[in-house]
């Protein structure tokens, strides 16, 4: 299903990845003067779509994109990943946090021209095999730790990185180090009592 | 957003030349800041050179020595606050570091970055508000408008704006140094304390740097004072928010009295603000809560409140006087 919704975005973006090439054309028509010194050739147009590759939970991903395009807009609108969540797009709530090589970023304000060459893991890569279920995952049931679930794709990739960071030794050091993931059904309690448990998982795996 | 040209530039020469020296370019590192302000409109950058491929060089590298320490300007924040050296030996850096922001922020924002962000002042952010710190001479919406959040120090008619950060309140205070190079003229060396200019008539002009030039990174000083130092920073929530007031001190200790004292405080001024009168007034003192209290009033003293911030000034007082009792109780 993944692939299929891929390709619908790269076709339709890669349409204008072709009008892109063509432009890269033009200067051959400098030749034309025979001058030793050909005019400069025309500024790229910034808006033309370039065409990166992300890879994301594990798989290659070819995009054409504007590069003003956000590794967020990028997952959710180009890549068909819509787990990551748009909460302000201003690096203010978290709801866009992904891991990138590992390290928990906001999707939001990082440009996804940026991102590659990177791996990026999104809630959707975070199961395993078979779709069991992380063990942050599952804690987050467990515990009850969201209620309308906005904020919970932000919440878990940062929870399994604040816990692979070593930053969740204590109740307070949870609360402290998950505090850039904002919840405005305020499950704070439920999310800390998650975090612990998981924490013991992993750490026991 | 408005478009812009993307290039990557593999080392930090590579970045400058890539820059020139027209206004149009900006370097981007953790985009923090910058990435914000271009949706917002308020910067307009025609084309960004990415920097962070030089990471990968000695600007991402930390080097603490005898004789003191070394940040490379694209350091992330999250790996200096956690340094082991920096922890131990300059406490003050590795907490300023750490209360800012969010693990996530952290991990992305640069070191060097993080001296040049913006204000927060939320006319400056939304273009449809007069401004002379975004657009000269527009007039400024904070000056009778809601300014809690705005400067007590450093204030001028045209720009009452604080600088957020707390990273370099802790430079201030230590006397650091930034190196930076340029494509005219070379690199050069520029004390922390004169790299951010105070309003005055133009607040548009933030820091002494020039068009296109790096910071390549930053020389902290080793000094007895270094180990005795803390970050207080209070806030309206207790993590994951800007300053309201905050102090960055460090204290040389004979016994009870003041060796040297370096202070340096946030939220309430228009650039990170060396207190320059509350050190003097320390020199020599024992240092007790009176001496604290009496270096708070001096710090203080120039103090311009503009009705909803009028409350920072005892605030702040009340920082720097808790900030250097505690660094006195601190075990080193
Ligand atoms: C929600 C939120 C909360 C925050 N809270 C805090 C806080 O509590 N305390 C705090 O201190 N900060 C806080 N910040 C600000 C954050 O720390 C800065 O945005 C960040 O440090 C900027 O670094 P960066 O690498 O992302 O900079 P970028 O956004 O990449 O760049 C910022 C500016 O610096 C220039 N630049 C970058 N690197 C260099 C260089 N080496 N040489 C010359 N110019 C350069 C860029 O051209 C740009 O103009 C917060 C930010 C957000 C979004
Ligand atoms: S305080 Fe400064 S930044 Fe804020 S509106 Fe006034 S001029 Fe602009
Ligand atoms: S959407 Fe990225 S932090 Fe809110
Ligand atoms: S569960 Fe609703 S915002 Fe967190």
């Amino acid at each position: 299903m993944n692939s299929k919704r891929d390709h619908g975005g790269l076709d339709r973006r890669g349409f204008l990845g072709v009008g892109a090439g063509t432009a890269a054309t033009l200067p051959l028509l400098s030749s034309l003067a025979g001058a030793a010194t050909p005019p400069p050739a025309p500024p790229p147009d910034p808006r033309a779509a370039t065409n990166v590759t992300l890879r994301i939970n594990g798989q290659d991903h070819r995009l054409a994109i504007d590069p003003r395009t956000s590794l967020l807009d990028a997952l959710r609108d180009h890549a068909g990943l819509t787990g990551a969540k748009k909460g302000c797009d201003h690096g203010q709530c978290g709801a866009c946090t992904v891991l990138v090589d590992g390290t928990r970023v906001l999707s939001c304000l990082t440009f996804a021209v940026m991102a590659q060459g990177r791996e990026i893991t999104t809630i959707e890569g975070l199961a395993g095999p078979g779709g069991a279920l992380h063990p942050m995952q599952q804690a987050f049931i467990d515990h009850d730790a969201f209620q309308c679930g906005y904020c919970t794709p932000g919440q878990i990739m940062s929870a399994v990185a604040c816990v692979q960071e070593g930053h969740a030794q204590s109740d307070a050091d949870i609360r402290e180090y998950m505090s850039g993931n904002l919840c405005r059904c305020a499950a704070y309690p439920n999310i800390v009592a998650a975090v612990r448990q998981a924490k013991s998982e992993m750490e026991g795996a | 957003m408005r478009p812009f040209q993307y290039e990557r530039a593999d080392t930090l020469e590579g970045a400058v030349k890539a820059a020139g020296t027209g206004g149009a370019t900006q370097f981007i590192a953790g985009g923090t800041t910058l990435s914000d302000l271009m949706k917002l409109d308020v910067m307009r950058p025609e084309r960004l050179v990415d920097v962070n491929p030089a990471a990968g060089g000695p600007a991402g590298r930390i080097e603490a020595t005898k004789s003191g320490l070394r940040l490379g300007a694209m350091v992330r924040m999250a790996e200096a606050a956690e340094h082991p050296a920096v922890k131990t030996d300059y406490p003050v850096i590795a907490q300023a570091l750490q209360l800012a922001a969010s693990q996530q922020i952290r991990n992305m924002a640069s070191l060097g970055g993080n001296l040049l962000q913006r204000t927060r002042c939320e006319y400056f952010r939304q273009v449809s508000w007069p401004c002379n710190k975004r657009e000269p001479g527009s007039g400024c919406a904070a000056m009778d408008g809601v300014n809690r959040l705005h400067a007590v120090l450093g204030t001028s008619d045209a720009c009452i704006a604080s600088y957020p950060g707390d990273f370099a309140q802790a430079l201030v205070a230590l006397d650091a140094v930034v190196e930076t190079v340029r494509e005219k003229g070379g690199a050069r060396r520029i004390a922390l304390s004169d790299l951010h200019r105070p309003p005055g008539d133009t607040p548009q002009v933030e820091t002494v740097l020039e068009p296109g030039e790096l910071i390549t990174a930053i020389t902290v000083p080793a000094g007895p004072w270094t180990r005795r130092s803390l970050y207080l920073k209070i806030r309206d929530r207790d993590s994951y928010a800007f300053a309201l007031a905050s102090a960055a001190v460090a204290l040389d200790l004979d016994g009870e009295v003041v060796r040297e004292a370096r202070i340096a405080l946030g939220g309430i001024a228009t650039v990170p603000w060396r207190a320059r009168e509350a050190e003097a007034a320390l020199r020599g003192k024992t240092m007790d809560e009176a001496a604290a209290t009496a270096a708070a009033e001096a710090a203080l003293a120039g103090a311009q409140p503009r009705g909803d911030n009028a409350f920072k000034v005892p605030l702040a007082k009340q920082t720097i006087v808790r900030a250097l009792m505690d660094a006195k109780r601190m075990e080193t």
